[in-house]
């Protein structure tokens, strides 16, 4: 069911994404992942742009395949939450938005980390909890080894109650305005926080006052039903995958609505902003031809042969990426997840089979297989046709808007900003300047319900 | 060792429980972006070669009970600056030691080389409530966390050599991952496995400051008198209070005593005039290799500091302003170390 909101206008965030394989490194305009610099032209093309939010990805481990670290992709990234404090410093309007995982964190630091970047930001920080899906992550941390799915999320909804309770500690107008004050802080206006569930024993004074967007905004990527009913229960953005088919999205948003209502929420309480990549260009050939210059950038023929490899379970580096799918069936592993984030765990067998029928229908090599099964290619056209594109999703509810992820760094954010931006701008779909200071305010949300609020005193919020 | 480097410790609003009452702006005004870094660049401006952020998960004993966690305070200053050194505190006993070697090589390549950290020890039994973790109190077991915390984030930063990208066009890498390392640690209560997700930072290892009992592992020792054993870097730590235009520095004490009284100090003080601690801190230069001040009220001292203490010093060569463009490593005299993994 599409909606009609005739004067929506679309949001914009750009999803740095750190390590990846679809920023392209191999063209002469590619610049450095990790030097500063480049974060600081991202991040001012954006706010020049009136993004809503720049936001980083996480991975606590680097990827690797059969036993060896992943030497083809861009790899190698900051820890988000100093790295935005950093951005912080030298921005004044944007969102920054950390992607940061509920199950090697414990949430007295990480609320405290994330609240102190919303504090130094003056309400700018967003929180994108995820509660990352492979089992190798474990072995750098105290905690070690892998958690279960469901208790990934019985985590991660613990987590974001008990940091909820740290943030709703001290009262809005805790701090004394006057240095004659009796005190800094009243007292009695900062509750203690102690909370027992069955992840976590926490006790604890907060050392956080409100932001001027009361606490962080929560983001949350996941897709699984059990991920959509812990955003439905907690998130005030959703980070989705569903950001390049108009069906698909619609289809997505709608569960998402649906679940909202079932929590009690109101349907338009979340936004959705799903990742994509936009590609511009001035007319249709040379759309066309810009397209597949990204692909091949994207897949090389290393490339392809990993990805496929990584389905099948060893190594193809040997193969010819242009010539056909290997003959032999994929060697299925005891756990799927340790071959790293992709397939969403699905049966090797079962994807080599359905690749196989699309290499034949089609007559595909194995890296336009590769391609055809990875890419989720977004938007490419003119500016003005990409606008008229965005504006109708928007406007039709199937998303709030998008999470831009730039296949070149630093300068793919420039094209967007300098063609795009006008063109949604002349349709009245976006925004001629900030007219808020926060997060929040950018993305028109509510404000947080604290337990002040809402009247709710007891600490078992989080059982 | 010619260099005598000036450092200060820049948290709260100072030295003094009541701190805030004596400073320039409005208490709802100490925790905010702003103010924070209008005190880094009053240090940086006045020739400091690096500030510290102290910290803790749990309110100070402070009037102030509130802080913003020391890492995103020196990050929030990284790029607005551009020769001080940026220390924050991170203590050791329940953090996770791959997460604090990632955070602090973010801030070196967001200050491009000025990081530092100051590893402690975390006595307060109310720190592992918060963090939710069994109570570590015994000393030797406060000792190895500390120990196997350094080492680990020391083998991170080391983990990917300094020419571990390659972006090879020919064959397709980015990455030699022979240049990689795992650095395999198996502590007591703890393992790493590696690679860092940070690449080597610019410094290659970042400056590490910690107390005599850390000697072997750290750049500097910070000491609080005179009687430590002198090899390697060997800072001292001062309380300053000094004269103002308005008070004497024994009317500004006395008059923050009335409010709260400070708890007494296991570190040498100064109380008085600038010239004073001009000569104190010549004196100093001849038996150390560098001081880290802590004001009693930061806006009031540094002022001070910056007019009439820190102009003499580095006009007679006893300190010297920290050069723009260089590492907090090569402003204390430090070289680049190789590569632990690097073969020879
Ligand atoms: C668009 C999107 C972006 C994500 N980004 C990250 C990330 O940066 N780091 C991470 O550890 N997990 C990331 N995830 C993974 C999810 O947080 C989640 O752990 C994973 O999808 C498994 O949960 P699920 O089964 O509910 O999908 C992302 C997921 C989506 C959909």
């Amino acid at each position: 069911m599409t909606l009609h909101r005739p004067d929506a206008q679309v949001h914009f965030g750009v999803f740095f994404q750190g390590v990846n394989h679809t920023t392209i490194w191999s063209d002469p305009a590619s610049g450095s992942q990790i030097d500063f610099e480049t974060f600081r032209r991202i991040i001012g093309t954006a706010e020049r742009g009136l993004f809503d939010a720049f936001f980083l990805g996480e991975g606590l481990r680097l990827r690797e395949q059969e036993g060896k670290i992943l030497d083809l992709d861009i790899a190698g990234r900051p820890d988000a939450i100093a790295q935005l404090s950093a951005l912080a410093g030298i921005t004044s309007n944007i969102g920054l938005v950390a992607t940061q995982n509920t199950t090697y964190n414990e949430p007295g630091d990480l609320a405290r980390r994330l609240a102190g970047l919303d504090i130094l930001s003056d309400g700018r920080a967003g929180w994108n909890a995820v509660t990352t899906d492979n089992a190798w992550t474990g072995e750098n941390f105290r905690r070690g080894g892998f958690l279960d799915h469901e208790l990934r999320y019985e985590r991660a909804d613990q987590f974001i109650r008990t940091a909820r309770a740290i943030w709703d500690a001290w009262a809005d107008d805790a701090i004394a305005t006057s240095r004659d004050s009796e005190f800094w802080a009243e007292k009695d206006a900062v509750q203690r926080v102690s909370l027992s569930t069955s992840q976590f024993d926490v006790d604890l004074d907060s050392t956080l006052p409100r932001s001027r967007q009361g606490h962080p905004v929560i983001f949350q990527a996941g897709d699984s039903p059990t991920g959509r009913d812990f955003a439905a229960a907690n998130a005030d953005v959703i980070f989705s995958r569903h950001g390049t088919d108009f069906d698909e999205a619609l289809t997505f948003a709608n569960d998402i609505r649906a679940r909202l209502r079932a929590a009690g929420r109101p349907e338009d309480d979340i936004k959705i902003l799903p990742g994509t990549q936009i590609v511009l260009a001035e007319n249709a050939a040379e759309v066309e031809e810009k397209e597949r210059w990204v692909r091949d950038g994207q897949f090389t023929g290393p490339t392809a042969l990993s990805l496929v490899g990584l389905v099948w379970g060893k190594d193809l580096s040997d193969r010819d990426p242009d010539g056909p799918l290997p003959s032999e069936d994929p060697v299925v592993a005891p756990i799927s997840s340790t071959r790293g984030a992709f397939r969403d765990g699905k049966d090797p067998v079962e994807i080599a089979k359905e690749w196989r029928a699309l290499a034949e229908a089609k007559n595909l090599s194995l890296r336009e297989v590769a391609i055809e099964t990875t890419v989720r290619s977004g938007f490419a056209g003119t500016p003005g046709q990409v606008a008229d594109e965005l504006t109708k999703w928007v406007r039709e509810g199937a998303t709030d808007g998008f999470n831009i992820s730039p296949y070149i760094v630093p300068g793919g954010l420039d094209e967007i900003v300098d063609w795009l931006v006008p063109e949604l701008q002349e349709r009245g779909a976006y925004r001629t300047e900030y007219t808020e200071t926060t997060l929040r305010g950018h993305l028109g949300l509510r404000e947080p319900l604290t337990r002040r609020k809402t009247g709710e005193t007891d600490s078992s919020a989080a059982g | 060792m010619s260099i005598f480097a000036l450092g200060i410790e820049l948290d709260g609003e100072g030295g003094h429980p009541a701190a805030w009452r004596h400073a320039h702006h409005a208490p709802s005004e100490s925790l905010t972006g702003r103010v924070l870094q209008h005190k880094v660049a009053a240090a940086e401006n006045a020739g400091f070669t690096f500030a510290t952020f102290d910290d803790s998960i749990v309110p100070a004993t402070s009037d102030i009970t509130a802080r913003v966690d020391a890492i995103n305070r020196a990050s929030f200053v990284a790029a607005t600056t551009s020769t001080i050194g940026l220390v924050p505190v991170v203590g050791t006993t329940y953090a996770e030691p791959f997460h604090i070697s990632s955070q602090i090589a973010t801030l070196d390549y967001s200050s491009r080389g000025r990081g530092g950290w100051i590893p402690t020890r975390v006595h307060d039994p109310a720190v592992a409530r918060a963090w939710g973790r069994p109570l570590i109190s015994e000393p030797a077991d406060l000792d190895r966390e500390q120990r196997d915390s350094i080492t680990v984030a020391r083998d991170l930063w080391d983990s990917w050599e300094d020419d571990a990208v390659v972006r090879d066009y020919a064959s397709g890498r980015f990455l030699d991952r022979d240049k990689l390392h795992y650095v395999d640690f198996q502590g007591e209560s703890f393992s790493v496995k590696g690679p860092a997700i940070v690449p080597r930072p610019p410094q290659g290892q970042l400056v590490v400051f910690g107390t005599e009992a850390d000697r072997d592992q750290v750049d500097v020792v910070l000491a609080q008198n005179a009687d430590t054993t002198r090899q390697g870097l060997t800072f001292l730590e001062l309380d300053v209070t000094l004269d103002t235009p308005s008070a004497s520095a024994s009317e500004r004490l006395e008059s923050l005593n009335s409010y709260t009284r400070a708890p007494s100090s296991s570190r040498r003080e100064y109380t008085g005039s600038a010239a004073g601690l001009v000569d104190l801190l010549a004196e100093t230069a001849e038996t150390f290799d560098g001081v880290r001040l802590f004001p009693t009220v930061i806006d009031a001292d540094i002022r001070e500091l910056a007019r009439y203490v820190l102009p003499p010093l580095l006009k007679s060569g006893v300190a010297h302003r920290p050069v723009p463009g260089s590492t907090f490593r090569s402003n204390l005299g430090l070289t680049r170390p190789a590569n632990r993994y690097e073969r020879v």
